[in-house]
């Protein structure tokens, strides 16, 4: 229910919602500053989609339980379904699109192709961004802290054993089989 | 998403005064409030982004302590130097909890805020006393296979999901708040509370107040510890039972135990008489099944959640003598310790 009301302050009460207001936001995409104006209810995730147009970043559950959405804010992977935007202003974001490109794939990239780590590939882009931050992070060493680390991305296709080589090859924590 | 109202102030005394109104909702990492905007289930008026304010530090206090800043979050927290060192039992617990992306975003006071809930008052097209008051529950004599075994009412049977809550509660931290009426200290124990007749209260937040740090006292209990999280998957899932356990020995005594339990309550559940059977004994599973059997008094299943009370039994036990042992802590290594 899009229920359009706003705060009568004084009294407390919902009434009559003003024209839908918009607020002006500043953000780093992939290395592009971009100034905007979007609506305060508007997530992250949204607006990449709906109004940027990367939809590299997949809406799997809309509630931060499946990690299709995952992005890097400041170098941190975050569900960008459950950042509404304009709580980030001034931040950078990293999605799927600024890691790598068709011709020039990133390492995970080249690492999920080579190591088959995906089937239906919904899930993939939030898996490179979360392994990207788990790089950045530097807590994972080992394939169990890899599977830990790694939880919050779901893979309905099971890909998991694959998954976890592919991050484990760019981490170069462990020897190639 | 119902519509509302965004302010987004720099200052505490400046958030608190916008977030007295009824209406109002604090707005931090979002991980669970705008989850449930989305669902319909909170719908204030006016948001207040408090992510300006200046809470995140993680500082020592004159007294020995550790103080964590309302707006750290809980990776931050977790991966801290001085907690990973001192307060291992801390680390461990928020490491438990969610996932890496979760963590990242969510704050500790937003740990705290977290609504105590079940699916039910996710879903609004069943009934929940919680959401609606007066409207019934819809998990008693429903689904209930993850619900409360401990201090539940005949309004509410739901648990609070935090991790990081349960160890907060057995090292005995305090909560800072800032309000209309001025700051306060709430001691861990009185935060958050049982449903009785009010289920739609989580805690005890007077209307708007505000976290803005938590504090550990300086004993964190670092040698002796563990954080035990029993869930239906190994990574990734809320706790259907967890055990925090804080113990102090000496020459091969215990002089002093904590236990905390998670999963079992509308709020991290200790008893002091539970505790205090062990002061003086030696480690051992005798005097463990005493204590889980004190923990567990009054313990009630709802009928899909029977097995919760033989769960935590076992938990307790188990708990207790990996604390005892020193076993280091691991939310990474899967095998029983």
């Amino acid at each position: 229910m899009n229920e359009a009301v706003t705060l009568d302050r004084a009294a407390g009460q919902r009434v009559a919602a003003d024209p839908i207001a918009t607020l002006p936001l500043t953000l780093t995409i992939n290395g592009e500053p971009r100034q905007l104006e979007v609506a305060p209810w508007t997530s992250l995730l949204d607006l990449l989609r709906d109004k940027l147009d990367l939809t590299g970043s997949k809406k799997g559950c809309d509630h931060g339980q499946c990690g299709a959405c995952t992005v890097l804010i400041d170098g941190k992977r975050m569900n960008s379904c459950l950042k509404l935007a304009v709580t980030l202003d001034g931040c950078e974001v990293t999605t799927i699109e600024g890691l790598g490109q068709p011709d020039n794939l990133h390492p995970l990239q080249a690492a999920f192709v080579e190591h088959d780590a995906f089937q239906c590939g919904y899930c993939t882009p939030g898996q490179i961004c979360s392994a990207q931050g788990l790089i950045n992070e530097g807590h994972a060493k080992t394939r169990d802290e890899v599977r830990e680390q790694m939880s919050g991305n779901l893979c309905r296709c099971g890909a998991y054993p694959n998954i976890a080589d592919a991050v484990l090859e760019v981490l170069g924590t462990e020897k190639k089989a | 998403m119902i519509r509302f109202d965004y302010q987004r102030p720099d200052a505490t005394a400046e958030a608190v005064a916008a977030g007295r109104g009824e209406h109002a909702a604090y707005l931090a990492g979002g991980t669970n409030l705008v989850d449930l905007m989305k669902e319909n289930v909170a719908r204030p008026l006016q948001v207040v982004d408090i992510n300006r304010l200046p809470l995140k530090a993680i500082e020592a206090r004159e007294n020995g302590g550790l103080r964590l800043g309302a707006l750290a979050s809980n990776a931050d927290t977790a991966y801290h130097e001085e907690v990973q060192a001192r307060y291992p039992l801390l680390a461990s617990a928020i490491l438990a909890g969610a996932s890496p992306q979760l963590r990242n975003a969510a704050t500790n006071g937003g740990n705290l805020n977290q609504r105590t809930r079940c699916y039910y008052f996710y879903d609004t097209d069943t009934p929940c006393n919680k959401r609606n008051p007066g409207e019934g529950c819809g998990a008693i004599g429903g689904v209930n296979r993850i619900h409360a075994i401990l201090g539940a009412s005949d309004q509410c049977i739901a648990t609070h999901p935090s991790d990081m809550c349960v160890a907060l509660a057995a090292l005995e931290a305090e909560v800072q708040v800032s309000g209309p009426d001025g700051d306060r200290t709430i001691p861990f124990a009185d935060y958050h509370r049982l449903p009785g007749d009010e289920p739609w209260r989580d805690n005890t937040l007077r209307p708007g107040e505000l976290v803005t740090a938590i504090d550990l006292p300086a004993e964190g209990f670092a040698s002796n510890c563990t954080y035990l999280k029993l869930r239906d998957r190994l990574s990734y899932a809320f706790a259907l039972v967890s055990v925090a356990v804080a113990m102090k020995l000496e020459d091969g005594e215990i002089a002093e135990a904590r236990v905390a339990l998670g999963g079992v309550a509308h709020k991290p559940w200790r008893v002091p008489e539970a505790e205090q059977l062990l002061r003086g004994e030696r480690p051992g599973e005798d005097a463990f099944r005493a204590v889980a059997e004190a923990l567990l008094k009054g313990a009630v299943g709802q009928g899909e959640n029977d097995f919760k009370i033989g769960l935590a039994r076992r938990a307790i036990v188990r708990a207790l003598a990996q604390a005892a042992a020193g076993t280091p802590q691991s939310q990474t290594d899967k095998r029983i310790a």
